[in-house]
This record gives structure tokens, sequence and C-alpha cells, in this order.
């Protein structure tokens, strides 16, 4: 009796790979995640500290983006403007009102926050392709809005915001690893939340407007107030990665958030795998460590070709097509068919 | 007590020993074989176009090795792309700077890639040389030592059109018609410094537009209707083809001073209409390959072998790749100049201290010449007017130096 209930719970539970119940497999993958996340940059140098950094920031934006298209179902191109929009809340506030840039990353969130749930409004009507369009205006309108001249006491135009950045309050780290632990401490934050968000009730009623509308509406679930909070809750997320990664980079201007990065956004999140929050690190890390190592590739085989330059993103594509065959649901899905492929049910 | 004082004393002399090597060592990324610099370029993005910049410096830099590198030293030229993304352009020159360990970096592509990097290599104290931009803000000695520009910026240009225009057309009724942002500005600035007090006298009219407008007909128009028989333009390809269209359009025939970058004649007088650009005086620093003026001229006849040895892919009508091969040119000086004291402060302050050099493709009679407070490079071009061939070229070398 007592067995069946289990089952009931999470069948999954009863199964085991490599001799570990699935659970505590989770836990102990989990532990061995948060004390490399905690101890790596105590050991790497500056430069791979920084690469850390940038990852943990794709990887919130990430998590933003598929929080809207992988549990909720809504397509969005226009991800860039979200994060311009949190990257120019911050600098404004650390440049032209001298505010401590701690202060600014929750002004931030909110400001996209009610940018989402506001642009979520009008998307209402729009499914599929056609919102996917809608965003894409997003992402082209805003760099052009970002050098608008009238704009330009905020926002300094073409030139852009220095951000300087901030020192480490603790003699015993320096600049890049205090703002790793900075950058770490929002990521782990909006993770718990993230985790929280779709565990619970409000997470089955986006996942049941993902999987059907009509039924979701049928079943009593206000669609309208879902769909347009949860474009909130993904431009918040998005917007704080913005916030950071302004931080991060030291630097804004129109020309960092065109519409290629939502196009990053979206291979991120697809290659890592859709509806799930360790997926959004492993597109984090697709996203930033990908170009590179197509560009390491290029100059093992080509040297010092000049025209091999070409090629850099040939060799990425090639990856990209690769990645897209061999593992179809993203790593995150991989991850689910090796498990069920070798777990072993207790007692077999 | 005595023996602690012994002691102290003894590990002052270590440190100031320890710091005395240290400043004759040479920079990160020097060997006896082997100086590594770093580079950006846009190699994809929307300004990929410029990518052949970084291309062609990198083949300059492999003839240079072939023919026994700088003072017995090979060049390492690592070049990354940055796709013309500020925030990669910023990593890109971390893992330069903090993980190839190069010694500076050198030509670096576009403005606000460049903004993103200012302060840390200023921060670093990494050499950030002869930047591929024509902003202003790079020549600043005092606020940012560590950095200085090469092309004539665009105050530089904008200061020799004031000149011509107080020398040439003393009591002419001068218009305006430039582009709304600093690239624009810093034009008009230039011009304003030249001309003084002069400048609000002869400008009878100003006309600004956006890079989002559709066209630039209206502003054309209202600065016709000003009477004015001077026509400064400083705009993009697209927009000064359409502002040379409509000048024929309603028959205004004013002296057309027209800024460098739409001085060409497949992006801007074939589009507007080759009789209709007849006469637009413009202004170059370096040869354009393709002019028979230079078939026999030495500097081009080793361009053009060069390129098909070492560079075969690369588009010879593409005047990008006779600036690369220049600008390399004027590192390779720096590098000469310096011997064999390769520390960071020394190329910095050789890079600050060329005096009159001459590199290949620049125009004749002119000089990269740089001091300690002077981080304009390259300060002189010629004018040149269009023939409804070629752009040829007339008068002597016009420098404007930029306080």
């Amino acid at each position: 009796m007592n067995n069946v209930r289990n089952h009931r719970a999470n069948p999954a539970d009863s199964y085991e790979l490599f001799g570990v119940k699935l659970p505590q497999l989770r836990m102990i993958l989990l532990l061995i995640g948060i004390a490399l996340a905690l101890l790596l940059p105590l050991v790497l140098a500056n430069f791979a500290i920084f690469q850390m950094t940038q990852v943990l920031v794709y990887a919130i934006a990430v998590l933003g983006l598929n929080l809207l298209t992988g549990y909720n179902g809504q397509f969005s191109l226009g991800h860039s403007a979200f994060y311009a929009l949190g990257a120019y809340t911050t600098a404004i506030m650390i440049d032209r009102y001298d505010i401590a840039y701690y202060w600014t990353i929750i002004p931030a969130g909110l400001i996209c926050f009610i940018g989402g749930f506001l642009f979520g409004l009008p998307a209402l009507r729009l499914e599929g392709l056609y919102l996917a369009l809608a965003t894409f205006a997003l992402a082209v309108a805003m760099p052009q809005l970002l050098r608008y001249e009238h704009f330009e006491g905020f926002t300094g135009g073409v030139q852009g915001i220095d951000v300087f950045k901030p020192d480490s309050p603790l003699p015993m780290l320096n600049a890049d690893q205090w703002l790793y632990y900075f950058v770490l401490f929002w990521g782990a934050l909006l993770i718990i939340g993230a985790w929280n968000l779709v565990r619970g009730r409000t997470g089955r009623a986006m996942i049941a407007i993902r999987d059907n509308p009509i039924a979701a509406r049928t079943m009593g679930i206000n669609t309208a107030l879902y769909k347009s909070v949860t474009f909130g809750v993904s431009g918040l997320y998005t917007g704080i990665a913005g916030a950071l990664g302004a931080i991060v980079a030291e630097f804004v201007a129109p020309d960092s958030f065109t519409f290629f990065l939502s196009v990053w956004f979206l291979v991120g999140m697809v290659v890592g795998g859709l509806a799930s929050i360790p997926a959004a690190i492993a597109g984090g890390i697709f996203i930033l460590y990908m170009p590179n190592i197509s560009e390491e590739v290029i100059s093992i085989f080509f040297g010092n070709d000049p025209s091999a330059k070409a090629l850099i993103w040939v060799a990425f594509g090639l990856f990209l097509i690769f990645t897209v065959y061999v593992v179809p649901n993203g790593l995150a899905g991989l991850v689910r068919r090796f498990v069920i492929r070798y777990a072993t049910r207790r007692g077999d | 007590m005595k023996s602690t004082r012994l002691w102290a004393s003894a590990a002052a002399a270590t440190l100031v020993l320890g710091i005395g090597t240290a400043m004759a060592e040479n920079a990160p990324g020097v060997s006896n074989s082997e100086i590594k610099i770093g580079n950006t370029n846009p190699y994809s993005g929307p300004a990929s176009s410029y990518g052949t910049i970084g291309k062609s410096i990198g083949a300059c830099w492999n003839k240079i090795n072939d023919d026994g590198g700088v003072n017995g030293r090979k060049i390492n030229w690592i070049s990354y792309d940055d796709g013309y993304s500020p925030p990669k352009t910023k990593e890109q020159i971390r893992k330069l700077v903090e993980r190839d360990e190069v010694a500076f970096t050198f030509q670096t592509l576009g403005t606000p890639t460049n903004s993103a990097i200012h302060q840390y290599m200023n921060k670093k104290e990494v050499p950030h040389l002869f930047v591929a931009t024509g902003a202003t803000k790079w020549g600043d000695p005092k606020g940012f030592p560590w950095t200085i520009g090469w092309q004539p910026n665009y105050q530089t240009v904008g200061a020799i059109f004031g000149n011509y225009i107080v020398q040439n057309h003393p009591n002419g009724k001068v218009a305006i018609l430039n582009q709304n942002d600093d690239y624009g500005k810093d034009y008009v600035i230039g011009m304003q410094r030249a001309m003084g007090d002069k400048f609000d006298k002869l400008v009878v009219k100003r006309e600004t537009y956006e890079v989002t407008d559709p066209t630039v007909d209206s502003q054309i128009v209202s600065l016709a209707n000003s009477g004015a028989d001077v026509f400064v333009n400083i705009s993009i390809p697209k927009f000064a083809a359409q502002a040379i269209k409509k000048m024929a359009a309603i028959n205004w025939k004013p002296v057309h001073l027209l800024n460098d970058v739409a001085a060409s004649v497949a992006s801007t007088y074939k589009p507007a209409g080759i009789e209709n650009s007849i006469g637009i005086i413009s202004v170059d620093f370096y040869k354009d390959p393709n002019d028979p003026e230079w078939k026999d001229d030495a500097e081009t006849k080793a361009w053009n072998a060069f390129m098909d040895k070492y560079y075969p892919d690369g588009d010879k009508l593409n005047k990008m790749n006779a600036y690369g091969w220049a600008v390399c040119h004027t590192m390779k000086a720096v590098l000469e100049q310096a011997g064999n004291d390769l520390s960071r402060a020394n190329i910095m302050k050789q890079a600050a201290n060329l005096k009159q050099v001459h590199v290949p493709m620049l125009l004749p009679g002119m000089f990269v010449d740089t001091s300690p407070t002077d981080f304009y490079p390259l300060e002189q071009m010629q004018m040149m007017k269009f023939d409804g061939e070629r752009n040829v070229r007339f008068g002597p070398l016009i420098s404007a130096e930029t306080e």
C-alpha cells in the first residue's frame, strides 16, 4: 500500500542509476553543482571567472525566455529589448543619479516586469508566429530608440554609457570574484524563484495554457492574466540579466542589444532544452563558449590564413546542426533519455 | 632591534631591485623570438565589411614574418571576431590580455566597441594602439594615456574644410548638412574651430538628418533656398547620393564639399548619377590603389605583389586593404623604434614619439607624427575633385592640428 502511494507521488523515485536512487542522485549532482559554483572562482584565473559570470548572466536571460516559451508556449524574438531595458536602467541610475550598483537590480527588474506585462496585454491576441513577429519588431525598435536624439541626455546616444565596475568590499576577494558572487546570488535567487513558480499552482496553470489553452480556460484558469503575468515575469528575469550584464561589461551602447542577441537567447534555450531550469545554465554555457570554440577550431585547422575568419560561423553552424541532430530535445532532453534508457527499477 | 632594521632595509633593497628589474622587463607576450599582438575585428555581424582590415593586417604580419620579423622577433597576430558587439569586444579583449597575454592591442575596430574597453585598457595599463575609428576622443593623453588613434579624426577633416572655405570663399555663403550624431557633430566642431568667428558670419543655414530618416530632400530644398553658394555635406553614402540627386533636380549648384566618408565613386557618385557628381570636392589621406595615377608607383606595386601572395582572396578594388597595409607598417615602425626594450611603457612611449614617419600607401609627403601631448598620428589630408571618372587630387597637403 505504502509502495503504491510512493509510485503516485513520483514513479521515477523508485528507479536507480549507478546503484543510487534517482532523488538521491539528483541531490548529489545538485550539491556538486553548488560546490563547483561556490569554489571554482577561488582557484580560477580572473578571465575564467569573468566568463563564468557572463555564463550566469546569459543563463538568467535564457531562464526568463524559457519561462515564457518552454513553460507557457509563447514565442518571443524580442527579449533583447528587455535585456536592453534592464541594462540601461542600471546604467542610467549609476551614471546619471549616482546610485550604488546593488540598488539598481530590483528597479531594473520591476521596470522590465511592467514592460513585459504591458507588452503581454496586446500580445494576447497574437499566437505563435504572429507573436514572434510582434516581438521581433520590439527587438528591432529598441536600439533605434536608444539612439534617438531626444533621449540622448539619458541614453548617451550612439556613444552609450560607461558603467564603473564595483570594487570588492571584501579584502579576500578581487573585483572579478566579488562580481561573480554578486551575480551568483541573483542567479540562485531567480532559479529558486523559478523552481517554486513552475512547481506550484501558477506553474501548472502556465503549462496547462501551453498544452491546451481551451481546456485550461474551461478549467477556470484566467488565461489572459496568466499569459500577461508570465510575459512580465519573463521580462523581469531578462531585465535583471541585462542589469547584471551592464555591470559586468562596464558599458552599454545600442549596438550591444541588436536583434541578434534575441536569437542567441533562443539558441541557448533550444540547445539547453525547453521547460527545464538546469537547461538554462547549459544554454548560457553554449552561448558563451560555442563561438569561442568555433574560433579556436578554425585557427587549429587554418592557422594564420586571413581568409579563414569567414569560416568561424560555418564551424559554429555545423556544431549547431550537429547538436540539434544528436540532441533534438536539448541537453536536458539528452539527460532525460539517458536516465530512461539506463535507470533500472529497484529489484528488477 | 638592529637586526630588524637590517632585515627591513635588506627587504626594501630587494623590493627596489625587484621593481627596478620589473620595469625593464619586457611586456607579457614578448619573448626573444616573438611578440604577441591582440586585435578584435567584426568578421561577422552588421559591420563585417570592415573585417577585411583585420585580415589584411594579418596577411601583412605574415609577410613581415617571412621577411625576418621585427628586430628578429616574429609577430604573433591574434585577431578575434567581436561581431561589432561591445560586450563581446570586452570579453575577447580580456581573453587577449589575461589569457593569451598579448603585449598590447592594435587596430581594434569600431567606436562603440573601443568605448567598451577604453577604461579597461587604461586601468590595466595595456597599450591600446592605433584604434580603427575616426572619433576624436581617442586622443586624450591626460585622461587616457594608454589609448591612441590613427586615422585623421572627424574634427581634423572638418577643420580642413573650414580652412578651405576661409581661404577660397572668404565671402561665401555656407550651408551645412550633417548627420545628427557624434560623427556629424565632430565635423562641425572642427569647422568652428578652424573658422573661428567667421563660422557664424559665413554659415547661413544648417540642417541635420537622422540615420533613420527616409530622405534628405526637404533639408536640401531648405538649404538651397538660403541662397548659399558653398555646401558642406557631412553624410554617409546613402544620404550623400540622395543629396546630390536632389541638388541636380532643383538645379542648385554650389561649391560642394563632401566628407571623405562618402567620397566613393562606387557607393555615392554612381547611384547619384555620375554627371550630377562632377566637381564635388573631398579629401583623402592614402592612395587608392585603383587610381591609374599610381599604376607605376613603387609602393602600390609592392602592395599589389603582397596582395597576390599573402591575401589572394582579398578584393584589390577595396581600399580598406591598402589602409590595413599602411597601419600595419605604422605598428612595425613603433616596434622597430622600441628596439629591445619591449616593456609596455616603452611601447606606449614610442607610439607617442613617432617623428615624421612615412608609411607605404600614405599620400606622397604625408607623415605619421605623434608626441606625448599629441595623440593624433595623422593630421594631414589632400583635397580632391571628382572629374567624372575618378577623384583627382589637387593642391598641397593640408594639415589641421587638433588640440
